[in-house]
């Protein structure tokens, strides 16, 4: 298959990431949909690794995935932190930093 | 040679600043010794220059003495730098010299004052703005002396401060000349922008040396404006039509004050400065007809004015507007030294009226009023015998001084060919007579009309107030026979000035007969004579029949009285629509209103913008990842519109 | 066959990730979720990269996503019944602007003629994505990020050890 299709592919991936992470109210679940436009990008950069026979692409991915790892956990752990304070998983519910 | 001519005006200076900033704390001694003993430095070095002068051939009497350059901005370069030639160096000597006097006789009769070393150090201050202005070299320079004479004249005239009259007539006195010295200004950008350089000698010689440019116009040309804005200058500082109504007001000064400034020296700068731009004057007909004209309206009215008056020295404030005016006719008719030697000449007997008048006050206590004088003759007889020269010499009875400086003016009218003004100017010497011994008589003659208390004070003033007042009588007995004219003496004073007017153009005056000019001499002292005679029937004969005159010519009477409404014409045409305007137009709607509102609208809008734009911070992540969308989705359309194809 | 694998894996992906934002309750969210990375692993293995596929598989499938279910194992039964949604336009709006994004993408997308791109002419022995070329480079070029991925893996540990520690 040639480039564009997976390109395309993964532009529809991140989007329905994007919207998701707009769109809902557990805080776990914005988790997820972040977690997929991470891998819709890493889609992209080893299709384009194929296209250019470039090892690069696939390398960048590998270190993404160690980063996503790392920024998962931290996350999961600060929402743990927010549910015992605040006793809820909604989003909008910590909203203190505003005007 | 003249090498101290820098030091003559710079001597009153560090007198002024010696007096102003350390003498609250000086005996009163020792403050006269330094403002009189400046003043008389001055005079001494004036005379040296004088002299000097006088060592070099007549055409080569002018000596210009560069100090520094003030201002070098691109082309244009202006100088400190003095001139001194036989006109300037008259100045020099009157102003020094009367100076002087003034100064001696300030120590008599200021010496009750506490601010007298304040008024000491305002007098010669005013000594050496007003010599920078005579000594100035180019326009800049002169307009710098210009200024400082009225800063000095503000200050003096305001000097009892604590009176609230005296603080008007200050104002009154600066602002009417700021409208002057606008014209003045006007005139002097003209200069620059046609000669690109303001010093005289520069701007004389292209003027003189180019008579294709620059000739005798005949009708609006740019020396004729020029000339004319200079003389809207002159109007406000020498008391003019229509910018004189300072100088009656100006009498809440001491009385001092008034013999120097406002009538031997700062009235006369405006006379001056006709006289050194005479080349220029001299080629714009239609300035001098309008010089002319003005000088002569306001020599008749100021005259008529004054006959009426009853306050000492407003008597004379007018009587000094009114010789100005002849001071102007006499330039208006291109006859510039005649109008220099009346310059002189009434420097000398008006100082002595003012003095003698001071001197008066003085003796009764502080009484100013001519109808509660009387029969003073016995109580101050110096001051008698010296006032009645002086009013002898300005009524212009032969031989003394004013007779030959006026005669000068009323026949170099008749003979460039102006028979009206000559008739009007004749009219105003008989009026001027009148009133002068009107002046007299009321106030030494007949018997006393003051109270009964103010008979134990009357006294001779002391010797430092008499001895100037003998010191200028003589000079208003033998200053006028340096300007004999050449018919019958050495027409010494015309000659000497002749350099000085060298680039003027000079129509020939008509050729007359000697008859014909001892003819209207004769007319002169026979007016002048009607004058005292009809006083002396009104004011000593019967005393009763002023007053019944005033009854019967009632109307008239007020008129003058109220000095033809002239003042209470301007409050209501230019003061009060000019203060409404600001008040209600400028101040409320432009200032509050405009200004303030859009600095506050401003203020306000950012405000308002604010508090809605605030709402963009809520907190919710979803909120800002929707704005990092929005972004996005942006960028995206741009580069899809835009970039396409790349 | 590419073409059937990729459209067949693709398609479960895709699927799999609507069915993740769909989904009301986080439990299947996160199962959905196992299933797209699953299925992008298998489009890894299209893309000549069986390295990263095994990498998606052991790291992502297996760690993250096991993380993510602890978490939502201890969290989810405590949640409130109906969570709050403060701005109910934002669901309009996000969907509004991923429609538009996408109808701008795709068509700039399809205009640039990609296969233009210049390869790399060069050939590695049995393939760029092999374990044994992916390890040369990651020890030889990237040898500096690969160590600093490391503290960075210690670094969040600790941050997580000390966020999550109980406060006694």
């Amino acid at each position: 298959m040639d480039l564009q299709h997976y390109l395309i592919l993964s532009l529809l991936l991140f989007f329905v990431g994007a919207v998701g992470f707009i769109i809902k109210k557990n805080v776990i679940s914005v988790f997820l949909c972040l977690e997929l436009m991470l891998n819709a990008a890493n889609l992209t950069f080893v299709a384009f690794s194929r296209h250019l026979n470039q090892v690069h692409g696939q390398i960048f991915v590998f270190f993404v995935m160690v980063v996503a790892a790392a920024e998962a956990a931290v996350g999961l752990a600060i929402t743990i932190v927010l549910f015992r304070i605040r006793n809820t998983l909604s989003v909008d519910d910590a909203d203190t930093m505003k005007w | 040679m003249t090498d101290h001519l820098w030091l003559v005006p710079l001597i009153p200076l560090a007198g002024a600043a010696v007096n102003g900033l350390a003498g609250k704390r000086f005996s009163k001694s020792l403050i006269s010794v330094v403002a009189c003993g400046t003043a008389g430095i001055s005079f001494v070095l004036a005379l040296a220059s004088f002299f000097d002068l006088l060592q070099f051939a007549p055409d080569q009497r002018h000596l210009l003495k560069v100090y520094f350059t003030w201002i070098a901005s691109g082309d244009f370069v202006a100088k400190a730098e003095f001139l001194l030639d036989p006109l300037s160096a008259v100045m020099i000597l009157i102003v020094t010299g009367v100076g002087f006097l003034i100064h001696v006789y300030s120590i008599g009769y200021m010496h009750a004052e506490d601010g007298y070393y304040r008024f000491f150090s305002y007098m010669n201050l005013f000594l050496f703005s007003m010599l920078i202005l005579v000594l100035a070299g180019n326009f800049l320079l002169m307009f710098v002396g210009w200024e400082g004479v009225g800063l000095c004249s503000y200050l003096l005239i305001g000097y009892y401060f604590d009176r609230r009259s005296a603080g008007d007539a200050g104002k009154k006195a600066f602002i009417v000349n700021r409208i002057g010295d606008i014209g003045f200004i006007l005139g002097i950008f003209l200069i620059f922008m046609t000669f690109s350089n303001l010093n005289f000698g520069e701007v004389f010689h292209r003027i003189a040396e180019d008579p294709q440019r620059f000739p005798a116009e005949a009708e609006m040309g740019i020396l004729t404006a020029i000339s004319l804005l200079l003389f809207v200058g002159a109007t406000g500082k020498s008391a003019q039509i229509p910018l004189y109504v300072w100088l009656p007001d100006a009498m809440e000064g001491p009385t001092p004050v008034s013999a120097l400034i406002h009538a031997a020296t700062m009235v006369t700068a405006g006379v001056y400065m006709l006289v050194r731009c005479s080349p220029i004057f001299s080629r714009a007909p239609i300035a001098l007809s309008v010089v002319m004209v003005i000088g002569i309206l306001t020599a008749l009215m100021a005259a008529t004015i004054g006959l009426v008056q009853t306050d000492i020295k407003r008597v004379l404030a007018y009587s000094t507007v009114s010789q100005l005016g002849y001071m102007f006719v006499a330039t208006g008719v291109g006859a510039f030294s005649a109008g220099i030697f009346h310059l002189m000449t009434h420097a000398f007997f008006k100082a002595l009226l003012f003095l003698g008048a001071g001197s008066v006050i003085h003796a009764m206590g502080g009484e100013q009023d001519l109808m509660r004088m009387g029969g003073l003759r016995k109580n101050t007889p110096v001051t008698f015998w010296t006032m009645l020269i002086a009013a002898l010499a300005i009524s212009g009875i032969f031989p003394l001084a004013g007779f030959f400086s006026k005669d000068e003016i009323l026949w170099s009218a008749w003979s460039r060919h102006h028979p009206l003004v000559w008739f009007f100017g004749f009219a105003t010497a008989g009026l001027t007579s009148f009133y002068m011994f009107r002046l007299i008589f009321l106030a030494f003659a007949g018997e006393g009309r003051y109270p009964e208390e103010v008979r134990h004070h009357l006294h001779e003033s002391p010797r430092s107030m008499t001895g100037p007042l003998v010191a200028l009588g003589c000079l208003s007995i033998v200053g006028g026979l340096v300007g004999l004219p050449a018919w019958i003496g050495s027409n010494t004073f015309f000659r000497f000035l002749e350099p000085s007017l060298a680039l003027a153009l000079n129509p020939e005056p008509a050729e007359a007969s000697h008859a014909s000019e001892l003819l209207f001499a004769g007319l002169s002292i026979a007016v002048a004579g009607a004058g005292i005679y009809f006083a002396y029937r009104m004011y000593v004969v019967n005393p009763k029949s002023a007053g019944e005159m005033a009854i019967r010519w009632k109307n008239i009477h007020r008129v003058l009285l109220r000095k033809y409404y002239v003042d209470e014409f301007y409050d209501a045409a230019i003061i009060n629509p000019a203060m409404n305007a600001s008040s209600d137009v400028l101040w409320k709607r432009v200032d509050a209103g405009l200004i303030d509102g859009t600095v506050n609208g401003a203020g306000r809008t950012v405000q308002n913008f604010a508090t809605v734009l605030k709402h963009v911070q809520n907190g919710l992540i979803r909120s800002y990842a929707t704005w990092i969308l929005i972004g996005m989705v942006a960028m995206l359309l741009y580069i899809y519109v835009f970039l396409r194809g790349y | 066959m590419e073409t059937v694998l990729f459209y067949l894996f693709g398609g479960i992906a895709l699927l799999a990730a609507i069915s993740m934002v769909a989904q009301k309750r986080v439990i299947y969210s996160a199962l959905s979720l196992i299933i797209c990375l699953c299925a992008i692993a298998a489009l890894y293995l299209i893309l000549e990269a069986p390295f990263i596929a095994a990498v998606q598989i052991i790291v992502y499938a297996g760690a993250i996503m096991v993380l993510f279910l602890f978490v939502i194992m201890l969290l989810d039964p405590f949640s409130a019944a109906i969570l709050k949604d403060k701005k109910k336009s934002l669901g309009y709006a996000g969907g509004i602007l991923g429609l538009l994004a996408l109808g701008v993408l795709i068509p700039l997308l399809r205009s640039y003629h990609l296969s233009q791109v210049p390869r790399n002419p060069e050939t590695v022995s049995g393939g760029i994505g092999t374990v044994n070329h992916i390890g040369q480079i990651l020890f030889s070029e990237y040898l500096l990020p690969f160590e600093m991925t490391s503290v960075l893996i210690l670094v969040a540990i600790i941050g997580v050890v000390v966020l999550a520690k109980r406060r006694s």
